[in-house]
């Protein structure tokens, strides 16, 4: 991938220390050659070219980055890109099949769980690490695993019910899973 | 936003780790959860040389309790592992308390206990839970291991007692006297705000009911990590009768030095430390509720 850095003229080109890196993302195997300090959200977006990670605060506050690394969620303006060597990452684009919606976008249709949609990305991100360790989660529950992700639109109660949605859904195509 | 230029290292074991720092030259930082590195590297408030990533050693990822009761976290554990842990919640109340309560969730998947404690943020609030436990971190270098009590590891805001050439490589709690008890309590605006005012008592009480030992570690409520002493002398050997609880809360309310800022006044926060000590104090008490834990968000 190119990164493109502000040049401050204070070191050779070849000082600059470059990584070559192999990861997963979405199921598909990649190779980058980067820069350390490069953060994993630029590589998922200016990278990769996924631009579904929205980057919000930038200061690892508001969780509209999250992403999966090895199947936990991540704010991934918080972690370098050179950490997902060998590791799988997950983004929003990753959740939908070619023919269907995954149930936590149905749930976030359904129920209206978004209004401007900058923080549903990192929202359903940080569900599915939620519904992935507890597939029959509380209206508490949810509202503990959200509480690292900021909405500025909805006041949240529709994100909530969405996610419930989503896991009842999950819960019946999935017999026993309760 | 992105960190000035640094050279990264990754090794793959500690003695690997270690000789990269020992020749890595002056300003170097290890990396793990990084939740609290990264934001300043890229606030350019820390600017390292050289990163020693040691999220590839093996053997750094786990807590467990020797035969003697003594508990040992390893560098790699995550908030989240000890959020979730068993362990915790059935042998160790004040840390089972304070895990929930660390950041926010996506940061308790990323964040460790020993970083938190080598970050020694005066707002950390795990720093004032290994405080009130008489924790230690256990350091590794090229001279070998040694263990530096927690109350002495942290040795001003930002600051560590470790060398240029060491890791924290576990967190030690010494084993209960009696049965444990105790809680965490926390007042923050929102979730993952810096506190607002944070008290850890950790007790030890014997089958007759008296406190064999105390201890209690404040957060936010002055330049570094308060250990209140005194309080906790004070409740050694007692009851814990509401006279005695309410002595304690006393004692502990005078050891914060507060200052007034957007949080709130110096008076309200040491009101608050004297009434999240009583209510952790009272819930450890015979008919009391149990390990005190809730995060209280102000408006």
């Amino acid at each position: 991938m190119t990164a493109v850095y502000d040049d401050l003229g204070d070191e050779a080109t070849s000082d600059i220390p470059v990584r070559r890196i192999r990861f997963t993302i979405n199921g598909a195997k990649k190779i980058a050659e980067i820069e350390p300090r490069l953060l994993l959200s630029h590589l998922i977006r200016r990278g990769v070219g996924l631009t579904g990670t929205h980057m919000g605060c930038d200061t690892t506050n508001c969780g509209a980055c999250t992403v999966l690394v090895d199947g936990k969620p991540v704010k991934s303006c918080t972690m370098l890109a050179v950490q997902v060597d060998g590791r799988e990452v997950t983004t929003v684009e990753g959740l939908a099949s070619a023919s269907e919606l995954h149930p936590l976008q149905e749930g976030f249709r359904e129920e209206h769980g978004l209004q401007c949609g900058f923080c549903t990305p990192g929202m359903m991100m940080a569900a599915k690490g939620l519904l992935d360790r507890n597939p029959n989660p509380t209206e508490e529950d949810v509202r503990w695993a959200l509480s690292g992700n900021l909405c500025r639109c909805t006041g949240y109660q529709n994100i909530v019910k969405s996610v419930l949605w989503a896991a009842e859904k999950q819960r019946a195509r999935t017999p026993g899973a309760e | 936003m992105y960190p000035s230029r640094f050279r990264y290292e990754a090794p793959r074991s500690l003695d690997e780790a270690i000789g990269t720092l020992r020749d890595g030259g002056d300003y170097a930082k290890i990396l793990a959860g990084g939740q609290s590195l990264v934001p300043m590297m890229k606030l350019r408030f820390a600017s390292p040389e050289l990163i020693v990533d040691i999220n590839n050693v093996p053997g750094l990822d786990y807590h467990r309790a020797d035969a003697d009761g003594t508990l040992r976290v390893g560098a790699l554990t995550r908030h989240a592992d000890l959020e979730w842990s068993p362990l915790l919640k059935a042998s160790q109340p004040t840390m089972a308390a304070a895990a929930p309560m660390i950041a926010d969730p996506l940061v308790r998947n990323r964040g460790t206990l020993v970083g938190s404690l080598c970050h020694a943020d005066p707002q950390g609030d795990w720093a004032a839970v290994m405080i009130s436990l008489g924790a230690s971190v256990v350091a590794q270098g090229p001279r070998g291991r040694r263990a530096i009590p927690v109350a002495d590891f942290v040795t001003g805001p930002f600051e560590n007692a470790l060398e240029h050439d060491e890791i924290a490589v576990e967190a030690v709690v010494p084993p209960a006297q009696g049965t444990r008890a105790g809680g965490y309590l926390k007042l923050e605006r929102r979730v993952g705000d810096f506190a607002t005012c944070g008290v850890a008592v950790a007790l030890e009480i014997s089958a007759a009911g008296e406190v064999i030992r105390a201890g209690i570690g404040l957060t936010g409520v002055g330049g570094a990590t308060i250990n209140a002493t005194q309080a906790a002398a004070a409740l050694s050997g007692k009851a814990l009768t509401p006279e005695a609880i309410e002595a304690a809360a006393e004692l502990t309310a005078q050891a914060a030095q507060p200052r007034t800022d957007h949080r709130g006044s110096a008076e309200y926060k040491r009101h608050m430390v004297r009434t999240f000590a009583a209510r952790i104090l009272g819930a450890a008490a015979p008919g009391g509720t149990g390990p005190a834990t809730t995060t209280e968000r102000a408006a």
